[in-house]
């Protein structure tokens, strides 16, 4: 199969991106500054960030679709305001996590981003559960962009003015060059920010304006960086169809009044795993001194058990220091609780602390 | 005047009497990226041609160092355990990693020279 590229990808190139393959796509992992310096750009200024290869799905309906989708996603639809957004999951019966994605509420029905490496089959198992009723729309025709950091606002309002009024997982159409574009503040950096679904064809014109007003293109390396010290998850590492949004740490996404009704796909083990506990449990973990232990890092309790591993871990640029997250047994999983890494053959102590490591900055809104 | 070589894992060797003292080059660094955690071997250890002989490791992964000559390890560079960073600034001066009492001066015969080892990165990393 064809590598494919992203519309932005000249213009990686023209900054001097290194590129890495991503879910199929030829990515951008860093420019010619470097990760750290990039991650810091963000958290003190603006990054933009590449992210067309997500998914952005379409789907098309009214009450029965909004009745429909709440099969799915263990969430309150019926209530959830014309542009408003919420973190969900798409699972298996067994609660097993087949992707984490954003749906918001359009006009026209829902619109869902997707994990790159799982739109897809995502598209192909959503379109079953739907029975082929909806018009479902896997839109490749537009790019997405994302700008995140505390001077992004400015910036971006500085092109598309308004952008500065919506409030955190909310967003609108907005016009750029005469084209619709659909701008919500939300981001996966733990930083204040937005993502932009515009046509292919302008996404190379908006992002230049963006870079001429003082903003930055941030690579996939930073942006790991930065999703881990906000204490986000990556599909395909802190997340898969062997862990379960309980386990997963992830119960706050689920609504609770839909937690109470059930009649979603994978309720019966959520709500028994609500009541009765885990036995694994998703927990920041903070190694001492600067060893990094990376994902799949076996972790032991202080009588030498294994008790879980390392699912995502790096060097935290503005932490200053190593940071990972990874599951272990629930009775070791509380804050402060002494650990051992196995690095390279040798354990070296780490603590699990709570998450994020570094603070959210994300702007007030009625989410 | 001292010799400088080069080896194929992309660290440098400086000979001076029967001490060498060994880093990675910047090309190396280059492709590494921003160096974060840099572990060293213990003085007084001993380490074999071509063996491990510490860590580097970038914010995307770790890669070995390799000790491109045999010997017994009789200093270490603490300056960049505490700053990582100083290898990406100086990687082929001040941020050395390790000195070592080398046992066999003939084991540097076989590593390349400047020339050579400008042409072999530039073919490996094309």
């Amino acid at each position: 199969m064809d590598i494919k590229k992203t519309p932005l990808y000249q213009l990686h190139q023209d900054c001097k991106a290194k590129f890495v393959e991503f879910a199929g796509y030829q990515m951008p992992i860093q420019y010619s500054e470097g990760i750290v310096e990039e991650h810091k750009f963000t958290r003190n200024h603006s990054g933009i960030f590449d992210v067309s290869h997500m998914g952005q799905l379409f789907i098309y309906g009214g009450e029965e679709l909004t009745q429909d989708l709440e099969k799915i996603f263990p969430l309150n639809l019926k209530n959830l305001k014309l542009n408003h957004s919420k973190y969900s999951f798409l699972m298996n019966e067994d609660a097993g996590i087949h992707d984490d994605l954003i749906i918001t509420k359009i006009n026209e029905g829902f619109l869902i981003i997707l994990n790159a490496a799982c739109k897809e089959s995502d598209f192909d198992i959503l379109k079953n559960f739907l029975k082929g009723k909806y018009k479902m729309i896997l839109d490749d025709n537009r790019s997405l962009i994302a700008i995140q950091g505390p001077k992004s606002s400015n910036i971006l309002n500085d092109v598309i003015d308004g952008v500065k009024d919506l409030n955190f997982m909310s967003g609108n159409w907005f016009s750029f060059e005469n084209q619709k574009i659909y701008i919500t503040r939300s981001g996966y950096t733990g930083e204040d920010g937005f993502e932009i679904s515009i046509l292919n064809s302008f996404a190379d014109k908006l992002t230049r304006e963006l870079i001429k007003k003082g903003s930055k293109l941030i690579g996939l390396g930073a942006r790991d960086t930065l999703r881990l010290e906000a204490g986000l998850c990556l599909y395909g590492h802190d997340l898969d169809k062997d862990k379960t949004p309980v386990e997963a740490n992830l119960k706050w996404a689920i609504s609770k009044e839909r937690i109470s009704k059930g009649d979603f796909i994978g309720s019966d083990i959520i709500i028994k795993q609500i009541n009765n506990g885990v036995s694994k449990i998703r927990v920041g973990i903070k190694p001492e001194g600067r060893i990094i232990a990376r994902e799949k890092t076996k972790i032991f309790n202080q009588s030498d058990v294994h008790i879980g591993e390392i699912t995502s871990g790096t060097f935290g640029p503005s932490v200053n220091g190593p940071v990972a997250m990874g599951y272990v047994e629930n009775q070791f999983s509380k804050k402060n609780t002494r650990v051992y890494l196995e690095v390279r053959g040798k354990k070296h102590p780490a603590s699990i602390c709570s998450l994020p490591f570094y603070k959210k900055s994300y702007v007030k809104g009625a989410n | 005047m001292s010799e400088v070589k080069y080896s194929k894992e992309h660290e440098w060797i400086k000979l001076e009497g029967d001490v060498a003292t060994v880093g990675i080059t910047k090309h190396a660094t280059e492709m590494l990226g921003d160096i974060v955690f840099a572990e060293l071997p213990e003085k007084g250890s001993n380490v074999e041609k071509d063996g491990t002989a510490g860590v580097v490791e970038s914010t995307k992964a770790a890669s070995d160092v390799y000790t491109p000559v045999s010997g017994e390890v009789v200093d270490t560079n603490q300056a960049i355990v505490d700053d990582p960073s100083k290898i990406n600034q100086d990687p082929e001066n001040s941020a050395w990693f390790f000195k070592l009492k080398i046992k066999d001066p003939s084991e540097m015969d076989a590593l390349m020279n400047r020339e050579d080892y400008d042409k072999f990165a530039k073919e490996t990393s094309s």
